[in-house]
């Protein structure tokens, strides 16, 4: 049976709902909550400040430092809390998408340190995180020559989907399913993240390109309106 | 009805500058002068950071609304001696990078082994930035004004809205010192030293401030702080009188 209708009777191209917030944790510098959906993510934004151990100072920029982490009870299956091969390779993963537009020549010596805590999942959570992050750094004012707006978009068996949940990823009938998490800016057509999981066409690739620029529009769209919010 | 007119357009001029922009968004057209937090991009000029535009003539800038303290020449502000070094004290001021304290810019002669009587770790000084560089800062306590804290009460706001507690040349400060008889010295990294003659006149201008700083967005500000003395500092002294009687 080919893949005709998605079960939360969203359109192949329509996000789930999204909600953001912005200055959540007064005690950081910065804030930010972003949520697809059942995916929310918090993001904490501390600095800029002084890099202790002073050997990892760089005279000539600052740092980013990212801290992706998924609460134990965020999936419906307790994990572990604490660090995994997973919440590394995504910290990193995030940290290079944000790095990018975060003016860190104006910063010498100093460390931004973002923090995203996954309240609760149901896939794309990198994304969110990516969102949410990218917002409190505005708040914190850090300066920035651009904002980050990402989003994970699929291939359900034959259909190019956009904003995939949980129960879509494990989509196992026909071609299967295919996740591609992206991460657009905002004024220009510039990728800072692309993975790939799973097996597509370049062909069908360069589709779900097209479909995921648009989708980052309505996600940045959402984030200016949060951020202008601000008091 | 010209009249009315008239009223209405100043709202909405105010309206205008209150308008929040984003990082990467286009504020402006390139033949206007970058200033502040702002960059050219593709002939357009662009915000680097989250804040008001200001717009004075060809120069665009963006005032921030959020975020850590940008240490400026000239600012008055509050620090904690955060260490002593053979030159003189490191004070944390709540800016990206410490501040430098030099042994020659306190007000008397200080021996290099009796600076801990003059100021010690954890000591909270008035002092003036009198250079910002690539990363450091050097201040002064040498003016009027200065120096080391040894009484009263520190309050912590937003840096962003010092401007607005101080109010146009100083007329929101001298509001609340008036009514709460305090001495107020705000810094501008956003510490407040409240001096006062009793606990409770130093509450009341507290909460003073922290009035002006959850309605900074609203317009005409000074007389609504007006209105709000005048109703808080009845009770306390209602409350006053009738523990006396």
């Amino acid at each position: 049976m080919a893949f005709t209708k998605r079960s939360d009777g969203r359109k192949m191209d329509e996000l789930r709902k999204i909600q953001c917030k912005v200055g959540i944790i007064p005690n950081a510098d910065g804030s930010a909550m972003f949520a697809h959906g059942d995916t929310v993510a918090f993001a904490a934004v501390y600095g800029p400040k002084i890099l202790n151990p002073k050997h990892q100072q760089n005279p000539e920029k600052g740092v980013i430092r990212v801290h992706y982490n998924m609460l134990s009870f965020s999936v419906t299956e307790r994990i572990r809390p604490g660090l995994s091969r997973r919440s590394q390779e995504i910290s990193k993963v995030t940290e290079w998408a944000l790095s990018p537009v975060v003016m860190l020549n104006e910063l010498p010596g100093t460390v931004v340190d973002v923090h995203i805590n996954i309240i609760q999942a149901n896939a794309g959570t990198r994304c969110a995180g990516i969102n949410a992050a990218a917002m409190a750094l505005a708040h914190a004012g850090v300066p920035m020559k651009n904002m980050v707006s990402s989003v994970s978009i699929g291939k359900i068996d034959d259909k190019i989907v956009v904003d995939l949940t949980k129960e879509e990823e494990d989509y196992k009938e026909g071609e299967g399913s295919t996740d591609i998490p992206m991460a657009l800016l905002s004024n220009s057509d510039n990728m800072t993240l692309l993975q790939l999981d799973g097996k597509i066409q370049i062909k069908r690739l360069k589709e779900a390109l097209e479909a995921g620029k648009t989708a980052c529009k309505k996600v940045y769209e959402a984030q200016k309106a949060a951020l202008k919010e601000t008091k | 009805m010209a009249e009315k007119k008239e009223v209405k357009s100043p709202k909405t001029k105010t309206e205008n500058l209150r308008e929040v922009v984003i990082p990467g968004e286009v504020i402006g057209k390139g033949d206007l002068l970058p200033g502040d937090w702002t960059a050219k991009q593709d002939g357009n000029i662009i915000a680097t950071r989250l804040g008001v535009v200001d717009k004075s003539d060809k120069l665009i800038k963006i005032v921030p609304i959020s975020g850590v303290y940008i240490p400026r020449r000239g600012n008055v502000v509050i620090g904690v001696i955060e260490n002593l070094t053979m030159r003189g004290w490191i004070v944390n001021i709540k800016a990206p990078y410490d501040a430098f304290l030099m042994l020659k810019e306190c007000p008397m002669f200080v021996n290099e082994n009796e600076m801990a009587d003059v100021y010690n770790i954890g000591d909270l000084v008035v002092a003036k930035i009198f250079s910002v560089k690539r990363d450091s800062i050097d201040l002064t306590t040498k003016g009027r004004g200065l120096g080391k804290i040894k009484e009263g009460m520190i309050v912590e706001i937003n840096p962003h809205r010092v401007p607005r507690v101080i109010g146009k040349e100083g007329s929101m400060v001298k509001q609340i010192k008036d009514a709460s008889g305090c001495e107020i010295t705000i810094g501008q990294n956003g510490l407040v030293w409240i001096k006062g003659s009793s606990v409770e006149d130093e509450l009341f201008a507290r909460k003073a401030i922290e009035f002006v700083v959850e309605n900074t967005i609203t317009a005409g500000l000074t007389e609504k702080m007006e209105d709000w003395l005048k109703k808080n500092k009845k009770t306390p002294t209602k409350e006053t009188k009738e523990t006396e009687k």
